[in-house]
């Protein structure tokens, strides 16, 4: 878990000015061939930008990925630089695009992709390299035991689809879950259903806040509680408006973001808010901080988070003595319609860019589909409430044997986290994702927005009604340049530039004078010669 | 036709090299003379100038000092204790002194501040490129926000800002003696030191250099948490070696400003390896 949320806003930040700079000055690359052969001769150095969730063990698997990877391919070097936020990836990627300098291996998302791809010839397409007999995925000459095209989750797979085609391969996956303290919510005289309600959320919420004489809550008997805490409120929107079957965006980029469902959706979260029933990570904190210290009661994260999660949690950012003893219950998050839940699907993804030559991309994609083989899948999902994205990895011995330790200890097998897994691998088919395209980054943002703008005037006793939404409409419409016509032109398409310099028009003045007096020339030059 | 054409573009190419003609030797020879007589000149100019800059300093030091001494709070403007005292998430107007700049970016910034009371973390405050260069350290500001606590650490969030007359750099204050005690919080913000810390563990925030480095020192066999915040102060390059290579067992002084997350967190600015 990050520290701080400095260096994430200053990221996210970076990353929606890289949107708007993506286009500007990118070198072409021609088309990537599929080379006959891998040319093992050869000395091959690959750059791989990774990202891990400031989890030591997830490096120590990237670097025994490496190492036994170079083992089998003793041509070829691979070196690693270490991120801890996607926002800090993207806008390295996005500067080092202009300059030809990408890294041969990325982890990244496919909305980013997106952006990349406004480059010429960027991000390799996968497809052709997937069906290729000899080093696609399965292939005779791979060194390692890849998994098959069909090996892959359809799932997951699908979500690296950017138009036609694939330009990234699964490498984990997680959803949301909401982290609930059931202690609580039975000492609160409610038994949890099955499935979780928005309704049910806001209800126990509710009756949470009664307080005691003294001011401190009857429930923790602390001067603190908020009982819901959404970590990230960009997918509590998105998630929230396809439980609706409400419009968001399309494939074809139009942003549908800003409409009554949203409204609705804004107004419930002002009158929880009101009550002091509910923040947001960016407010007041991260929601496992809270839970830990019985100060919230659902708590909604990734299931990349699950190791942060509850009261025996093998990563504790608070002090000792402020845990407090409950037990967790890992669970969907909120849902309107309880017999047809919607989750998000997120997760890291690997592309590899394009290079000028073919054998090193051989090379980057040997190395990326290599992050598919059991053991690197194996490994590094049992890091954090992560799924591998191939069934061959799910279905081995070594990870079902994982799974039935659930519990046996609060490290590796620490219940929470395997909790977190098996609802993935659940509710894999009522997973979604929402349309990718140049500058769906920004329209996510948006999303988070509009429930942080309406928390914080809440909190601070403003008035959230339908004059406030349409101000703030507008208002978040302009802040992510979604106020264009046209698919999220603004977000992702072409900057305006502005007017051309003065100089710059009189060359061109010039230059068309010049042309009029030879095109002039020439046809008096015609005249005279017919006259003749 | 053809004369025309080809007078049109010897006059582009002329025009073209205009500015790129050289002096005469003779030219060079008298512009030498004039710059002795214009050195000479100015040299005794600037000397009276020195002089007179030198009494308004004076003049302008004593009045800052004074001011500063008092530091009177302007119309409608809290005082530090009225800043404590505020609830949270409501308006807040308060005057301080820029100590450090940790980052600016699309026009948001965010800075170590400190009055003579006591300290304000301003987070992402709205401030041009052109208005975050001049606030240098002791540089004063009024700033209108919101009071906000994220993570055990108080700020002002969502806040605007005027530079105002006046000058204030705060001198570090040892709280050693504080660590591990309640009233350690009532320091949150300030430039802080700590005396004969000793090295437990560093470690970088990302496994690798380049980001924040979290630093584990302790006081009679408690471990407490600091951390180099890489937006701060990690350009310094000689300082974040020092730091990224401390040894457990060290002995060190340190000084920082004392940020909170879930507890002390210091931001350190300065290391003395003893």
């Amino acid at each position: 878990m990050n520290k701080k949320r400095l260096g994430l806003a200053l990221a996210m930040a970076l990353l929606s000015i890289g949107t708007l700079t993506g286009c500007h000055g990118a070198k072409s690359t021609s088309d990537f061939e599929i080379p006959e052969e891998f040319d093992e001769s050869r000395n091959i150095e690959l750059t791989f930008w990774a990202k891990n969730d400031t989890n030591k063990t997830q490096t120590a698997i990237y670097n025994k990925a490496i190492s036994d990877f170079e083992e089998l391919y003793p041509n070829i070097t691979v070196n690693m630089r270490l991120y801890t936020d996607y926002g800090k990836i993207y806008n390295d990627v996005i500067t080092n695009i202009s300059t030809n300098t990408t890294p041969n291996v990325c982890i990244t998302y496919p909305d980013h992709i997106a952006t990349y791809l406004t480059g010429n010839s960027t991000v390799v397409p996968l497809d052709n390299l997937f069906a290729d007999e000899k080093y696609g995925l399965g292939g005779s000459y791979l060194k390692f035991d890849s998994p098959t095209v069909s090996e892959v989750v359809p799932e997951f797979l699908k979500e690296c689809m950017i138009g036609e085609n694939h330009y990234a391969l699964p490498f984990m996956r997680s959803t949301e879950a909401c982290y609930v303290n059931k202690t609580y919510v039975e000492k609160l005289g409610y038994t949890l259903p099955e499935t979780l309600t928005w309704d049910f959320v806001w209800e126990v919420s509710e009756k949470a806040m009664e307080q005691n004489a003294d001011g401190t809550y009857k429930i923790n008997g602390q001067n603190v509680l908020i009982p819901f805490i959404y970590k990230s409120t960009d997918n509590m929107m998105i998630q929230s408006l396809k439980q609706l079957g409400a419009d968001y965006s399309d494939s074809d980029g139009n942003v549908l973001l800003f409409n009554d469902d949203t409204r609705q959706v804004l107004k419930t979260v002002a009158e929880h808010t009101k009550n002091g029933v509910f923040s947001t990570f960016k407010i007041s904190g991260y929601p496992a901080n809270f839970l830990n210290a019985g100060q919230c009661i659902f708590a909604v994260d990734s299931t990349a988070g699950a190791t942060w999660m509850g009261s025996n949690a093998p990563l504790i950012d608070i002090a000792k003595d402020k845990l407090v003893d409950f037990e967790t219950q890992v669970m969907r998050i909120p849902q309107y319609d309880p017999s047809d839940p919607k989750m998000i699907s997120q997760g890291p993804s690997v592309c590899i860019f394009n290079k000028a030559d073919p054998q090193e991309v051989l090379a980057s994609w040997l190395f990326a589909q290599y992050l598919l083989t059991n053991d690197v899948q194996i490994a590094y999902s049992e890091t954090e409430g992560y799924v591998p994205v191939t069934t061959k990895a799910q279905q081995d011995q070594a990870y079902l044997e994982y799974l039935s330790l659930e519990g046996s200890d609060n490290d590796q097998h620490y219940d929470v986290k395997i909790k977190a897994s098996r609802l993935l691998m659940d509710n894999t088919e009522n997973t979604f994702v929402t349309p990718v395209f140049n500058g769906s980054t920004s329209v996510r943002d948006a999303a988070g927005q509009l429930i942080e703008n309406v928390t914080k005037n809440v909190r601070r006793k403003k008035t959230v009604d339908d004059a406030f939404i349409d101000k703030m409409y507008e208002e978040v419409r302009a802040l992510y340049h979604l106020d264009q016509s046209g698919a999220a032109a603004g977000a992702g398409g072409k900057a305006d530039l502005g007017k051309l310099p003065g100089a710059s028009i009189a060359l061109l003045t010039v230059l068309v004078l010049a042309w009029v007096l030879i095109a002039a020339y020439w046809i008096t030059d015609k005249l005279r010669h017919k006259e003749q | 036709m053809k004369k025309t054409l080809a007078v049109l573009l010897t006059m582009g190419l002329a025009l073209s090299f205009v500015g790129c003609g050289s002096k005469e030797a003779a030219q060079v020879a008298e512009t030498a003379q004039e710059t002795a007589t214009e050195v000479a000149e100015t040299a005794q100019e600037t000397a009276t100038e020195v002089a007179e800059t030198a009494q308004e300093t004076a003049t302008e030091v004593a009045e800052t000092v004074a001011e500063v001494a008092e530091d009177v709070k302007g119309e409608g403007v809290m005082s530090y204790a009225d800043y404590e005292a505020a609830e949270l998430d409501s308006e807040v107007v308060v005057e301080t002194y820029v100590q450090a700049k940790q980052s600016w970016w699309e026009d948001k910034a965010t800075f170590y501040t400190q009055d003579q009371d006591g300290a304000y973390f301003i987070y992402e405050m709205t401030c041009s490129q052109e208005d975050y260069d001049k606030l240098t350290p002791g540089t004063k500001i009024k700033v209108t926000g919101v009071k906000s606590e994220w993570s055990g650490e108080f700020e002002i969030v969502d806040a605007t800002f005027e530079i105002e007359d006046g000058n204030f750099v705060a001198e570090a204050k040892d709280v050693t003696d504080l660590l591990g005690s309640d009233d350690l919080i009532k320091s949150q913000n300030q430039l802080v030191s700590f005396k004969d810390m000793t090295v437990e563990a560093v470690s970088y925030k990302n496994e690798q250099p380049g980001d924040d480095i979290y630093v584990t020192l302790s006081k009679d066999g408690n471990n407490y948490e600091f951390c180099l915040e890489y937006y701060l102060n990690g350009s310094d390059e000689e300082f974040y070696n020092l730091v990224g290579g401390l040894e457990a067992g060290q002995t060190v002084d340190v000084e920082g400003y004392l940020y909170w997350y879930e507890g002390p967190n210091a931001h350190l600015t300065k290391v003395t390896v003893k």
